[in-house]
């Protein structure tokens, strides 16, 4: 019988933080300036030039391992790791290897297989490097230093998942953990969330660990699935044929679905790491540490046993609303307002999500307010616009927040609920289609279907469909 | 000296500095290496039990700054440090991966 093999995956997952500056140095970290337009001393390693660390990063950092179980490490501090390569403007990146911000946590994950925990060994500060491009035409690099030093956490679990879709299990949830923090995004397409896999095989049975390969840029689910099953496939290969596993680094060739070794052993990387003496240790106190606690948001399984209790809408509804705390925020804030939760989850669950869909958007980039949208229901329930006009009304509130009750004043798209009027347009309608009559007449009850849909076109939407039906049933 | 640094050692050493030493230079190092890591075992000799290992000369700790951006473009001051230069970006020898 052949062998059977476990996978044994590890994650490094580097995550950037949502602050407004650099970790070190007050550099505006917003995306997509013109190269080295946010740069200063501090952030492209001149000498004589001091960091200072952001609190900000601290406190997102230690929010992050309260959220995922650690231990804060109470008196941490910084160390420098010396490497040479030009996005690496200092030859060393500040990072932490001796005291890392936080230690030994723990995520619950689901899977088809039911929950398990997965281990965190630890998450440390660092700076994010700058970006190389390659110009052809010159034969050289260039390098933009605007990402040099935007503040990054790096979280590195324990290898406790043994297949992709645990690992995804994994990722999904440090994201919504992360998200509801809002310590960042978490976009593994944009860079924000970037997820490096270690993998070995074993045979099942088996105590020790195999030699384990490091892969990187990974930057969807659906490569880090293939890598993954890609990657476990190469090594018990090589194991089956005799040959031995080399540790070493492969990158992902996304296009071509297949990795390749990066480094050899032979110029395995020394780091040096030694404390950085341009930092001073950080103390948090057990208050600090405890303001910190107080302020955690609420997450999203506690979140949904609230809504529960608290709404009266369905679970799918819930599970929903609850994947984003944008769409969640927006919803409870509506429900707020007007009291009503099946319309609004209503709202966001259909039209919303459509848009966003259409759009390409996120659900943090939804721009409408929860008083508009609140206004929008009332508008409905008043029967003062019908359902295909507030679907109108929304698309437009959905691009520009307008508010809706002005809107559907100005553009005359109220409901008309005069029945001498409706009755004039119906007597019209049918005057001028004899033939729809004649069929309706004969049996053709989709006849009136034309009808009624003549009726609005000549009301310009602005009718009630149940009362046209009903005006037109009693004058044929 | 009871350290001995050998050729492999230095070779090493320099590869990781990206020093490229001459045989005197390398000789020399080889000897200051030697004399600091014997000054290195005299320290080791004291007994340190029960005292924190030292974080930082000074006794300060939780100096931080505010999450504030101070810095507007910079860019043409960062880029006089360049050693070439195009499109706003430090110019600087192939590099690949």
């Amino acid at each position: 019988m052949a062998k059977q093999y476990e996978t044994v995956i590890g994650l490094e997952v580097h995550v950037e933080l949502a602050t407004k500056t650099k970790i070190f140095c007050g550099c505006s970290t917003a995306f997509g300036g013109a190269p080295n337009t946010h740069t200063c001393p501090v952030c492209t390693g001149m000498p004589g030039s001091l960091p200072v660390l952001n609190k900000q990063v601290l406190q997102y950092a230690v929010a992050v391992g309260l959220a995922t179980n650690c231990t804060i490490t109470q008196y941490c501090k910084f160390d420098r790791k010396n490497y040479f390569y030009p996005d690496n403007p200092q030859n060393y990146q500040i990072s932490q290897l001796y005291l890392p911000i936080c230690r030994n946590g723990h995520v619950e994950i689901e899977t088809s297989e039911g929950k398990k925990s997965v281990g965190i060994h630890e998450i440390h500060m660092e700076e994010d490097a700058g970006k190389l491009i390659h110009d052809e035409w010159e034969d050289c690099s260039l390098v933009d230093y605007n990402r040099s030093g935007v503040p990054l956490i790096e979280i590195v679990s324990e290898p406790d998942m043994r297949s992709a879709e645990e690992v995804i299990a994994y990722l999904e949830k440090l994201r919504m953990l992360i998200q509801y923090l809002g310590a960042s995004d978490c976009k593994l397409n944009e860079g924000s969330m970037r997820a490096d896999v270690n993998l070995s095989v074993r045979e099942v049975g088996a105590d020790a660990f195999g030699t384990r390969t490091e892969m990187k840029n990974l930057n969807s689910f659906r490569a880090i699935t293939h890598a993954i099953e890609g990657e476990r496939e190469r090594q018990i290969e090589l194991l089956e044929s005799g040959q031995q596993v080399t540790q070493e680094t492969r990158r992902w060739d996304d296009a071509k679905e297949y990795s390749y070794a990066m480094r050899s052993k032979e110029d395995a990387q020394d780091y040096r790491y030694f404390p950085d003496p341009d930092l001073t240790p950080v103390y948090i106190s057990d208050e600090w540490l405890q303001e910190i606690r107080g302020s955690q948001p609420e997450f999203r399984e506690e979140k949904m046993a609230r809504y529960k209790k608290e709404y009266d809408i369905p679970d799918y509804d819930i599970g929903i609303i609850t994947d984003s705390k944008h769409l969640a925020d927006l919803f409870e804030e509506t429900v707020a307002i007007c009291g009503q939760p099946k319309k609004v989850s209503n709202w966001l669950m259909g039209e919303t999500l459509r848009l966003l869909k259409e759009k390409n958007m996120d659900p943090g980039e939804i721009c409408f307010s929860p008083e508009h949208l609140a206004k929008l229901i009332g508008l409905v329930d008043s029967k003062a616009v019908n359902s295909t006009v507030a679907k109108e009304v929304f698309e437009v509130m959905f691009a520009e927040d307008i508010d809706p009750e002005s809107y559907v004043e100005e553009k005359g798209l109220k409901t008309v609920h005069d029945e001498g009027a409706l009755r004039k347009t119906v007597e019209e309608v049918i005057a001028a289609n004899p033939q729809s009559v004649e069929d309706y007449h004969n049996g053709k009850e989709k006849a009136i279907g034309f009808l009624v849909g003549q009726t609005m076109k000549a009301m310009k939407g602005k009718a009630e469909p149940g009362m046209v039906n009903k005006v037109l049933k009693e004058l044929l | 000296m009871a350290n001995v640094i050998t050729d492999e050692t230095i070779e090493y050493v320099g590869i990781l500095a990206k020093l490229e030493l001459s045989d005197e230079e390398r000789e020399q190092a080889k000897t200051d290496m030697g004399r600091m890591l014997d000054y290195i075992d005299k320290l080791a000799e004291l007994d340190t039990t029960g005292i924190e290992p030292m974080s930082h000369v000074f006794p300060v700790q939780n100096v931080f700054r505010e999450d504030v951006v101070t810095n507007g473009d910079e860019s043409e001051k960062t880029l006089k440090n360049a050693p070439g230069e195009k499109d706003n970006m430090f110019m600087v020898p192939k590099t690949f991966d």
